[in-house]
């Protein structure tokens, strides 16, 4: 049943009541919206919003339990991507849906011919991805195998792929998340082209400066249901983030403090796992100060990590710690020597998703004392320690023995920062701490590496947030092909110059190609 | 005779290609499979179903052909089975396929016994023929070799260049690729991942099938217990050899018959010294050093035997 509301004649889209439960949980609570011809319109909401699954319900990976949808005033059916294609709708997902081991033009023509066909027209394809990729600003080479791209060009590709289908309603999901600031604005650049073109564009993002940037009218979900509806213009950005969090936000202080004697220090370093490099690397951190490492992911940042959280052995050069050397030490050393290690992927890295909580808290210490006596585990210990990091944390589980892959990605980084804080860390090493976090989870988690930087210890964040960056760090230095910049200190940085800096225009005004 | 003048022999040569004909079918046939992302490790059993129904078909007063037919279909059932379980119920492929392997090649001994009770040593039937290719078997030496051969060997020659052809050329192809790649990309551009799935299992298993055929109504002209001896888990090794392309797995099967036609020549020649297991171990030896000097580098299909199950994140 269409809403009255939302019954424009202009609408090419109109999305009417849905509801998707999965289990006890309604991700989607009659969500009712409209996108007119030629507008880009935001989707704002933080993690868990339903952003996502309303989404895959428009494209067809997920059916509705209620509702309908209507593309220029026909009802779409539920449940095929296939349907969702040929009524034109484009989808640009977050977790780019490539075929690694395949040509651009592979992917570009993958579901585009019937498939009973003696041979493909790739020539005719050919011609059509380049002209569309001329006249949108796509360039990218249709014979390169995916595997070799770059992430933005693999974004490109993405996007070639719904206007090789015609696309004429193009929802792009956390598009900018592996971006630079600079390709974030060659992207917003293109997709005002699109409107221009007569193309309708849905926008879904967490970030509130983006939304702002790119749309002209906007969104917001909060747990499932649509708060609020706003006209870009007649908004504000602290309006938007109390709309989508529900509360006002809190804003990382962070006090002026004297950093103390260097805590960790690294000269000269090099390593190298496969074809990624990391070169000459030198960084001194000083207690009770944040360096801030920024760069786009893959140029370097996880070998670093991998060096100083002791598992990935340097080639070359020296790494001290409070003036001792210990390069190559191997993890179990890295920790005795209070490093403390928030891993850039929790899931794979940081915690072991069908082991207990309690199982979880001892897994860096349980071979010493106090968790281990004779040989022994000290269950009572064990336990008591991980009631200690679930209270203090935060952490919202349901006991301490079940699994922890149940628990919420924010959870999972509140019991990670229990179990390093714990142990009263000299040096933190937090890799991409707050990804894929919601904003109260962020400013929970901003929270606490600022009291471990009043406490004195040494923090060393991997991030490819530049807000956060900038909000935390004391010094900021950035990672381009191996090479770490020197860290600079934050004030007189701007996002625009970080931005130049990550894409490998060094300081000077000139720059080589990156 | 010494080691080396056999190698320019033209029995040595056609021996190879005759070995080497149905692991082309089956080699192909699991190709289709894991291209698609499914690891089919019924194959051995899936060659003796096929072995057995084409022979059968052929005892029971059918032609040659029909035997065939028979033995493709075989196996296409059985490549439904391992498919259905596989595919849309998601269970473990290696298990499943071995599960398979056991279930097929009892049901056709059992079968065999069921039809035959009585007989001791196992009937003969009339099988196909060499067939000389007009013109082309009277170049030298290659024309012994290649052109003197069954229809079988020929039709097997044919299904390399369809194969790659189907996958490198068309659609549907690419499809196939596609889901054996990334699945869910597949899925959103509209591709039906389940459908595709079963369909390259279903048509791949049908060629172990007529692999299995080979044996019974080309090779030997009788079924007996345990003539596959491998095969099936030959071919799984000359795919990765391949590097999950039909021209390299071609290359990879005839290297293969020409060590086992080598072997079987060089017993005769050296039996009294050595024992002749030393040889029987000989070609799996050289196909052993043949994959790590070929397969360490092979991008394999990075969806295969991984489950794909629509909607899941």
């Amino acid at each position: 049943m269409p809403h009255p509301t939302t019954a424009q004649p202009e609408s090419v889209l109109r999305l009417s009541h849905i509801t998707k439960r999965f289990g006890a949980l309604t991700a989607n609570d009659a969500i009712s919206l409209a996108v007119k011809v030629g507008e880009i319109v935001g989707l704002l909401g933080e993690n868990g919003a339903g952003k996502t699954t309303l989404m895959s319900i428009l494209f067809g990976h997920y059916v509705a339990d209620e509702g309908e949808i209507t593309v220029r005033g026909e009802v779409l059916p539920p449940g095929s991507p296939h349907a969702a294609i040929a009524a034109g709708i484009g989808m640009v997902h977050q977790h780019f849906t490539l075929a690694d081991n395949l040509t651009v033009l592979d992917n570009i023509m993958l579901g585009a011919e019937p498939l009973w066909r003696l041979t493909s027209a790739r020539g005719a394809a050919r011609a059509r991805v380049s002209a569309l990729a001329r006249d949108f600003g796509l360039e990218v080479d249709p014979d390169a195998v995916v595997a070799g791209l770059t992430v933005g060009e693999r974004q490109r590709v993405e996007i070639l792929k719904a206007l090789y289908r015609e696309a004429r309603i193009l929802i792009l999901d956390e598009p900018t998340a592996v971006l630079t600031p600079q390709e974030s604005a060659s992207l917003f650049a293109t997709l005002k082209r699109f409107v221009a073109h007569g193309l309708s564009v849905i926008f879904i993002s967490h970030k509130l400066n983006e939304i702002l940037a790119a749309c002209e009218r906007v969104y917001v979900l909060r747990s499932g249901r649509l708060v609020a509806e706003r006209q870009i213009t007649g908004t504000s950005r602290s309006e938007l983030a109390e709309l989508m969090v529900g509360r006002p936000l809190p804003q990382p202080r962070v006090e002026p403090q004297e950093p103390g004697a260097v805590v960790l220090e690294l000269r000269d370093v090099s390593a190298h796992r496969g074809a990624l490099w990391l070169r000459n690397v030198g960084v001194e951190l000083r207690a009770g100060e944040i360096i801030g490492i920024a760069g786009v992911s893959g140029n370097g940042q996880t070998l670093l990590a991998d060096v100083i959280a002791g598992t990935l052995a340097p080639d070359s050069g020296t790494l001290a710690m409070a003036g001792r050397e210990v390069a190559a030490a191997g993890p179990r050393r890295m920790v005795a020597e209070g490093i403390g290690r928030i891993p850039e992927d929790r899931h794979s890295e940081g915690l072991i998703g069908d082991m207990s909580i309690t199982e979880n808290v001892i897994s860096e210490g349980y071979d010493a004392a106090p968790f281990s006596r004779h040989g022994l585990i000290d269950w009572q210990a064990a336990r008591a320690a991980a009631e200690r990091a679930v209270a203090a944390y935060q952490v919202k589980c349901q006991g301490l023995d079940g699994p922890v892959r149940l628990l919420s990605g924010g959870n999972m980084q509140k019991l990670i920062l229990g179990r390093v804080m714990a142990r009263a860390p000299r040096v933190v090493l937090a890799n991409q701490p707050t990804r894929g976090l919601d904003v109260g989870a962020v400013a929970y988690v901003h929270e606490q590496l600022l009291a471990a930087r009043a406490r004195g210890a040494g923090i060393l964040l991997i991030s490819e947030d530049l807000e956060e960056m900038l909000s935390l760090s004391d010094r900021i230095a950035v990672m381009h092909r191996g090479h770490l910049s020197e860290a600079r200190p934050r004030a007189g940085l701007s996002i625009g110059e970080l931005g130049l800096l990550m894409a490998g225009h060094t300081g000077g005004g000139d720059s080589h190609a990156a | 005779m010494d080691v080396i003048t056999i190698l320019f022999t033209t029995a040595l040569w056609a021996a190879a290609i005759r070995i080497a004909s149905p692991l082309i079918f089956a080699t192909l046939g699991e190709l289709l499979c894991e291209r698609a992302g499914v690891i089919n490790l019924g194959i051995e059993g899936i060659m003796t179903v096929g072995a057995f129904a084409g022979w059968i078909t052929v005892y029971a007063g059918f032609g040659l052909w029909a035997g065939v037919v028979v033995a493709a279909l075989a196996g296409a059932l059985f490549g439904l089975l391992h498919a259905v379980l596989v595919v849309p119920l998601g269970l473990s492929q290696h298990v499943t396929g071995i599960g398979i392997t056991l279930l097929a090649s009892s049901l056709a001994y059992y079968f065999y016994r069921l039809a035959l009770p009585e007989v001791t040593s196992p009937p003969k039937i009339e099988p196909f023929q060499p067939w000389a290719v007009p013109g082309l078997s009277d170049l030298p030496f290659v024309g012994e070799a290649l052109f003197r051969q069954t229809p079988l060997t020929y039709l097997a020659f044919v299904m390399v260049a369809l194969v790659a052809w189907l996958l490198a050329r068309t659609p549907l192809g690419l499809a196939i690729k596609a889901v054996g790649e990334n699945p869910a990309a597949a899925e959103a551009q509209g591709i039906n991942v389940i459908a595709v799935r079963i369909g390259a299992v279903v048509a791949g298993s049908a060629l172990m099938g007529v692999g299995g055929a080979f044996l019974t109504l080309s090779a030997f002209n009788s079924f007996f217990f345990d003539m596959i001896n491998g095969r099936g888990w030959i071919s799984v090794a000359l795919v990765v050899f391949g590097s999950w392309r039909p021209g390299k797995a071609l290359v990879g099967a005839l290297l293969f018959g020409l060590f086992d036609a080598y072997q079987l020549r060089l017993q005769q020649w050296a039996g009294a010294v050595v024992p002749y297991q030393l040889f029987l171990m000989l070609p799996y030896v050289l196909s052993i050093i043949a994959l790590i000097l070929v397969s360490r580098r092979a991008a394999y299909p990075r969806a295969l035997m991984v489950p794909y199950h629509k909607g899941e994140r």
